[in-house]
């Protein structure tokens, strides 16, 4: 016989330790049980579409780097892609080459990051975190050598990519290259397959193919419910086409299947940044476009990625000036939690943050 | 007055007791060695939390890759008091919408059973506080304070979170009580005594060996009760911010952590105490403490590699768990070993250091068994999936899984 | 195999026979249609089997002062084509567009969002409220005339 108890309503966020930054949720519960879920967000709206109709083509690049700033060398990827496209150039091979190796070694980032906070909203105290912080940091290390920065780095412009590799990147990138599978294999010994993980995760929150289509849900979410849909297979841009890897599928499209899909994007990430390192080439790494840029008027282009949390893409429009007159974001992180409803309803308190961290969103990017 | 109470056995008890009486009237001296016994209990509750604290934290800073607290004393081992010292320091903010005494007596009321525990707990030979000849009952029944504790910290707060929190907690504490008790009796019955020194006694072959499953048991309904992972739903951190302390703050908050790290002190002596011979070792007489210190050590050390590994579990999950695996576990357990003590035991019921060994093969061949089956049954139904990388991208129709 | 972009034309010929009196005109890529029946060409193109647009890319909006365009990216995983369709509101008082909450779900943060940021109210949305920014906000932020 189900007890019912009076209805609870409680703010989950937008300060609470598992919301992954400023993220509010007003969820009713039924003792433990999730009856009603209303998501909330705009904590971090900075207005960047209104702030890129301010500045020049290569000033909005860094305002990319602050949408999901956990893999702002894909969000660069994105952006650069739609205003080559909206000049209608195309980058150098060897820019290609080396903005498909640095948007992988940042999807393992960001991967990692991904997988770590699931777990460790599983309550694992922050071992798998570590560990993934520990890999996350020399990929870091790695971007600080390619353009100073670490966390927002502005390494793309339209045309190619700020600089060339400085001589001791590529050693330090075989090393990084030969530690990877050791560091990735120690996450996956500890948690692959540990019983309270599987537990906790198999068959929790599924997501039926029709309802992730329906919802418009991209990257590893789509994929774990078994739609083989990969931007870079199905659209291939920069040096995509030419590369060999596959594209990891769920079965059910629950809580384990996002994080198994993360984990083995993991390894297909690896092996693209071999088959990059193997394929580069000397050579420019930048067209010579002016600073400042005037595009056709009138014209127009949506260029996308599939960047770590899903679909990315830049709709710009130009009428001519220094600027664009529209750059609408689409993001995917927002676009995924619209099945958080969905997902949630019926579960208990715990699958809740679990759930989300599977979906694993970035604020920066939510909000925009 | 006579001096007729449990704690008169105890050397430092006596001693006080009368230093004191020779100049001062004898019910002062009472109150006096009163005070040293609790003054020593406390502070040992205290130190050892303090210890353990820092022994967590290095350690887990070592599972993760990290380094851990080491910059104030040598390797760090100051942190625990500039931490405290921190937190006395630190603004007590009591809710508006507290109940204010009720919030105020909860964190003591919490530290108590990690202290009062102490008590029986033998050191070495003839050193326990007070040689209870219910002990085992006695810390069963001050363990269970920590439920009242938790719920009164929780109701107190006003707090949704901290509500969800101590409700849990309670629905934790009374479920694990039951296997915890169960899996006791089993020991109770061996020893023949609950006299902890007693128990002690009993060991020739160390409890670890003869009773396995009350082993295994025990330790994870100690785990429960102390809310460490992988059962830590009360204060589930990612979920329910701190649980049923999130309101806390300040010396209340000091407070609290010293009860649950204090609390896996404690624990760690009762599993050394009852499972791993207590002070028995080399040279028990003269290094019984040192051994003692060495277990306790080696059980927290348990503790604390467990919660660096395991992820929580849900609380309903973590009910299931206690009904329907740890309590079969502990009433075949009890089951084997009555009939075992029934049949092994000689005409005046007392178990040679052959039938222990004997009970020792029995129960481990039937622990293994018993966890194997359990195993099973549940890694059953969780079966991870296996995926082979196809060629190339897989099919793409709609809907269709592959 | 890279998905292909239907052709403005192609899409025309195939939505005009499906909703009478709904395309307007076309251009290279896009499709413009009449704005009341933007519901119903979701719809056809959703569940039309040679056209299958069962995933909505995005919504945007433009403010262009005199009127505002609404462009919706789709795409077909099936038969692996994209199109883009976009509808023109004149004016800049009361705009709006029948919501496509029903035909895509993933409208729905899309939708309050542009309505959020632009003010193009989506009729037949179920929550139809401000998104990024606060409820009693004044104004629309992405608009050309708000400074």
């Amino acid at each position: 016989m189900p007890i019912h108890t009076e209805p609870m309503t409680i703010n989950v966020g937008p300060q609470h330790p598992s919301t992954h930054g400023v993220f509010r949720l007003r969820v009713t519960f039924d003792g433990e049980e999730i009856l009603e879920v209303e998501p909330v967000f705009g904590y971090l709206h900075r207005g960047t579409e209104k702030l890129a109709e301010e500045r020049t083509y290569v000033q909005i690049v860094t305002l990319t780097d602050r949408l999901d700033y956990v893999s702002s060398m894909i969000n660069n990827q994105g952006y650069c892609l739609a205003v080559e496209k909206l000049l209608g150039v195309e980058p150098p091979l060897r820019a290609k080459w080396l903005r498909t190796m640095v948007a992988e070694l940042q999807r393992i980032a960001s991967h990692l990051m991904g997988i770590g906070f699931f777990l460790q909203d599983l309550g694992t105290l922050g071992t798998p975190l570590m560990y993934g912080f520990r890999t996350r940091e020399k990929i870091l290390d790695l971007f600080e050598m390619l353009c100073g920065a670490r966390i927002t780095l502005t390494y793309m412009r339209p045309g190619g990519v700020f600089s060339d590799t400085p001589p001791d990147f590529w050693p330090a990138l075989e090393n990084f290259m030969q530690e990877l599978p050791t560091e990735i294999g120690e996450i996956e010994q500890l948690v692959m397959e540990n019983e309270i993980v599987l537990v906790r995760t198999k068959g929790v929150s599924p997501l039926s193919p029709e309802m992730a289509i329906n919802c418009s849900v991209s990257g590893p979410v789509l994929r774990a419910s078994g739609i083989a849909w990969d931007w870079r297979k199905m659209e291939p841009y920069d040096a995509y086409e030419w590369v060999d890897f596959d594209v990891p599928v769920g079965a059910n499209g629950d809580n384990y299947d996002r994080f198994w899909v993360r984990m083995q994007e993991i390894h297909q990430s690896a092996r693209i940044i071999h088959q990059c390192m193997e394929h580069i080439e000397p050579g420019p790494v930048r067209l010579d476009l002016p600073l400042v840029f005037r595009p056709e008027p009138g014209a127009e282009a949506y260029g996308r990625v599939e960047a770590s949390k899903g679909e990315l893409a830049f709709y710009m429009l130009s009428d001519g000036g220094v600027s664009p007159y529209r750059c609408k974001i689409r993001s995917p992180s927002l676009i995924n939690l619209t099945v958080t409803e969905h997902l949630l309803v019926g579960w208990k308190l715990a699958d809740m943050i679990v759930t989300l961290g599977s979906l694993d969103i970035n604020m920066g990017e939510v909000d925009r | 007055m006579s001096p007729d109470n449990v704690l008169y056995g105890t050397p430092v008890y006596r001693f006080v007791y009368e230093l004191v009486g020779t100049v001062l009237p004898c019910w002062i001296s009472y109150v006096a060695a009163g005070l040293v016994i609790m003054f020593i209990l406390v502070n040992a509750v205290l130190m050892g939390a303090a210890v353990f604290v820092f022994a967590e934290r290095r350690l887990i800073g070592r599972f993760h890759n990290r380094i851990g607290p080491n910059r104030w004393g040598p390797f760090g081992t100051f942190q625990p008091f500039a931490d405290v010292l921190k937190l006395i320091f630190k603004e007590d903010i009591t809710p508006a919408a507290a109940d204010k005494i009720v919030f105020l007596a909860a964190p003591i009321v919490m530290l108590a059973p990690a202290i009062l525990m102490l008590a029986v707990v033998p050191f070495a030979k003839n050193t326990a506080l007070a040689d209870l000849n219910v002990g085992i009952l006695y810390i069963l029944a001050v363990t269970s304070l920590s439920s009242v504790a938790i719920l009164m910290a929780g109701w107190s707060s006003n707090n949704r979170y901290a509500m969800f929190g101590a409700a849990r907690g309670v629905a934790v504490l009374i479920s694990y009580e039951v296997p915890v008790v169960l899996c006791l009796l089993g020991v109770v019955m061996v020893a023949g005594s609950m006299s902890l020194a007693d128990v002690v006694e009993a060991q020739a072959v160390p409890f670890l060996l003869v009773q396995p499953l009350a082993l295994f048991v025990f330790l994870a309904g100690v785990s429960a009760e102390l809310n460490r992972t992988p059962f830590d739903v009360a204060e589930a951190e990612s979920e329910l911010v701190a649980g049923y302390h999130t309101e806390y703050s300040g010396v209340k908050f000091a407070l609290i952590q010293a009860a649950e790290f204090g609390g896996v002190v404690t624990a760690s002596m009762v599993v050394v105490t009852l499972f791993l011979g207590g002070w028995a070792g080399p040279l028990a007489d003269y290094l019984g403490w040192f051994w003692f210190l060495l277990k306790v050590g080696a059980v927290a050390f348990i503790f604390i590699w467990v919660r660096a590994t395991y992820p929580r579990l849900r609380i309903d999950q973590l009910m299931a768990f206690a009904w329907k695996f740890l309590l079969p576990l502990s009433i075949i357990n009890l089951f084997a070993t009555s009939l075992e003590v029934f049949f092994l035991r000689d005409s005046q019921g007392v178990l040679a250091t052959n039938d222990l060994w004997i009970m020792t093969g029995i129960n481990l061949a039937l622990g293994a068994g018993c966890i194997a089956l359990f195993g099973s049954m549940i890694r059953e139904k969780i079966k991870p999936v296996t995926w082979q990388p196809a060629a190339g991208t897989a099919s793409l129709t709609v809907g269709e899984v592959t | 195999m890279p998905v292909q972009a239907l052709t403005g034309a192609e899409l025309a010929e195939r939505l005009s026979a499906g909703v009478p009196a709904s395309v307007e005109r076309w251009e290279e890529e896009v499709v413009w249609v009449e704005p009341s029946k933007v519901e119903d060409v979701a719809r056809f193109l959703r569940d039309d089997s040679s056209l299958d647009f069962q995933f909505l890319n995005a919504i945007s909006a433009i403010d262009f002062i005199e009127y505002f365009d609404v462009v919706y990216h789709l795409t077909s995983f099936r038969l692996q084509h994209t199109a883009v369709i976009k509808t023109r509101l004149h004016g800049r008082e009361s705009l709006s567009v029948p919501s496509v909450y029903h035909v895509w779900r993933g409208a729905d943060f899309q939708e309050r969002e542009v309505w959020d940021l632009m003010g193009v109210d989506f009729q037949g949305h179920p929550n139809m409220k401000r998104i990024m920014l606060w409820e009693g906000f004044e104004g629309h932020p992405l608009r050309k005339d708000f400074l």
